[in-house]
């Protein structure tokens, strides 16, 4: 892991690997917790944790030298959250030629996978799930479309993700869900939180 | 209450935004000069935080059914309010305004720089959403842009106008030299980047708006193609895409990026006066 400065106010963990990242956003937000660490956010990425809103991020960097992320908790958090999931994306034969599998093996794949949340971003409550081995990686449409529905499933990279609202975009569909994402009334207001185990089981 | 007779091409309800919530893809929002709108807020006896309108460019035409002390602070402008049949009369950005009620405030067109900010004694009182009434034009959180015939609610007085008679406004530079510091990604970049950012002068583009200000210039030669795996961005952030064109990062930015960051400017708020056109420099942090 190297520390490095971003702005007057923030600092960037640069991680040697995603899990070392999650392991990281959950050790951070444990030390902001107990009172050991001041930062208004705390915001992992695929690989990087950003701490912005740090009053003497210089001193903050020393300290953070000297910490080491608890392996035990390996960064997940909550239980295991079950998105009920209809698997009939437009783009399910599009994912099983680049798996080189058939249909129902992909939804048989996605159904049997244990997922977590690795980090947050593109629109509020929108989590990149990991969990799929880097092979089965898929491209994105070269073309995005210009409107997926809010509750669509979808492959991009090495990531699942799910629309939480309805927005442009480029990731495979493989299926939908109608369980809510993100609620600005709800505490906390996304439903897949960094950390979060999640399940994208069959939906009733 | 607040009617709107006019929008304009962008009002918004704004206040210090929603900062703490980026880990769930939440942008901080708010008014792209926070210290002008909490200014205004003081000038008319409210909290700093309480949530005003950013009037940009074209102006906008209100008229409040209680009577009211409102403040402008930001780009100047030309102010005019009338009650009932009574004649036009003026008032200024940074003097406190008495209006009484049903008085008509009409605030022109920038006359320089690109926002104005507005407070009226008591607060836009919409709810708030996630801690905050701003208007994200990123994420679509918090009340829509102001529409003809919106209207918006007021909160109660919380104190008497400040006895102040006018608040001094910064001038508007012709010029903006930004402080950049370097990083997080300066490696991603040929070495000659750094001096072509701080040598070059950029224009801001017409594409700018409340997510970044877009710069047409020398571009930023990459020493790295492609995008690097999401990472968390900060206010002020300097993103390079593949055209080579900087982008600077501003309250509506989203949470994550691929695209590298060359560097951080200290002071975004200048870059919310900027128009279109407007000369930039970058400057390495003085020692």
């Amino acid at each position: 892991m190297r520390i490095r400065p971003v702005g007057a106010h923030a600092l960037l963990l640069d991680c040697d690997d995603p899990e070392q990242a999650q392991a990281w956003r959950a050790e951070l937000w444990h030390r902001r917790e107990a009172g050991e660490l001041t930062a208004t956010e705390i915001v992992p990425g695929a690989v990087t944790v950003l701490l912005d809103g740090v009053p003497d991020p210089d001193a903050a960097a020393a300290r953070l030298a000297r910490w080491r992320p608890r392996t035990t908790t390996s960064g997940t958090t909550g239980g295991e959250t079950r998105v009920p999931v209809v698997y009939d994306g437009a783009d399910l034969p599009l994912v099983a030629d680049h798996w080189h599998v058939d249909v129902p093996a992909v939804v048989d794949r996605l159904r049997r996978t244990e997922f977590r949340v690795a980090f947050c971003g593109f629109a509020p409550g929108f989590a990149y799930l990991t969990g799929l081995p880097p092979e089965l990686s898929v491209p994105r449409l070269a073309t995005p479309r210009t409107r997926v529905p809010a509750g669509s499933v979808a492959l991009a990279g090495p990531y699942a993700g799910i629309y939480p609202t309805a927005s442009p975009g480029g990731w495979l569909l493989v299926g939908r869900t109608d369980l809510p994402l993100f609620d600005v009334h709800a505490d906390p207001p996304a439903r897949l939180t960094p950390g979060t185990r999640v399940r994208l089981v069959d939906a009733p | 209450m607040i009617e709107v007779l006019r929008a304009g091409a962008l009002t918004t309800v704004q206040d210090q935004g929603r900062p703490g919530w980026a880990h769930l893809g939440v942008p901080r929002s708010g008014a792209l000069d926070p210290a002008a709108l909490r200014l205004a807020n003081r000038l008319v006896g409210n909290d700093e935080r309480a949530a005003g309108l950013e009037i940009t460019m074209t102006g906008c035409v209100l008229r409040v059914t209680r009577a009211v002390a409102v403040a402008l602070t930001g780009a100047p402008a030309d102010v005019l309010w009338r009650a009932g049949t009574a004649q036009s009369r003026p008032g200024d950005v940074g003097r406190p305004l008495a209006l009484p009620a049903g008085a008509v405030l009409r605030v022109g067109p920038a006359r320089a720089g690109v926002r104005t900010w507005l407070a009226v004694s008591g607060g836009i009182a919409v709810e708030p959403v996630l801690g905050s009434r701003a208007t994200d034009t990123l994420s679509g959180l918090g009340p829509p842009p102001l529409r003809d015939g919106d209207r918006l609610p007021l909160g109660t007085p919380a104190g008497p106008p400040a006895p102040v008679d006018l608040a001094v406004m910064r001038p508007l530079p012709d010029e903006l030299r930004l402080t950049v510091r370097p990083g997080p990604r300066q490696d991603w970049f040929t070495p000659e980047a750094p001096d072509l950012l701080c040598h070059g002068a950029y224009t801001v583009s017409p594409d700018s708006n409340r997510v970044g200000a877009r710069l047409a210039g020398a571009a930023v030669t990459r020493a790295v193609a492609g995008e690097l795996p999401s990472e968390g961005l900060v206010l002020g952030a300097v993103q390079v895409p593949p055209d080579g064109r900087p982008l600077v990062f501003l309250a509506d930015h989203p949470t994550t990026g691929g695209y590298p960051v060359i560097g951080v400017v200290d002071d975004v708020t200048a870059l919310a006066q900027a128009r279109p056109g407007t000369t930039v420099t970058f400057h390495g942090p003085q020692r």
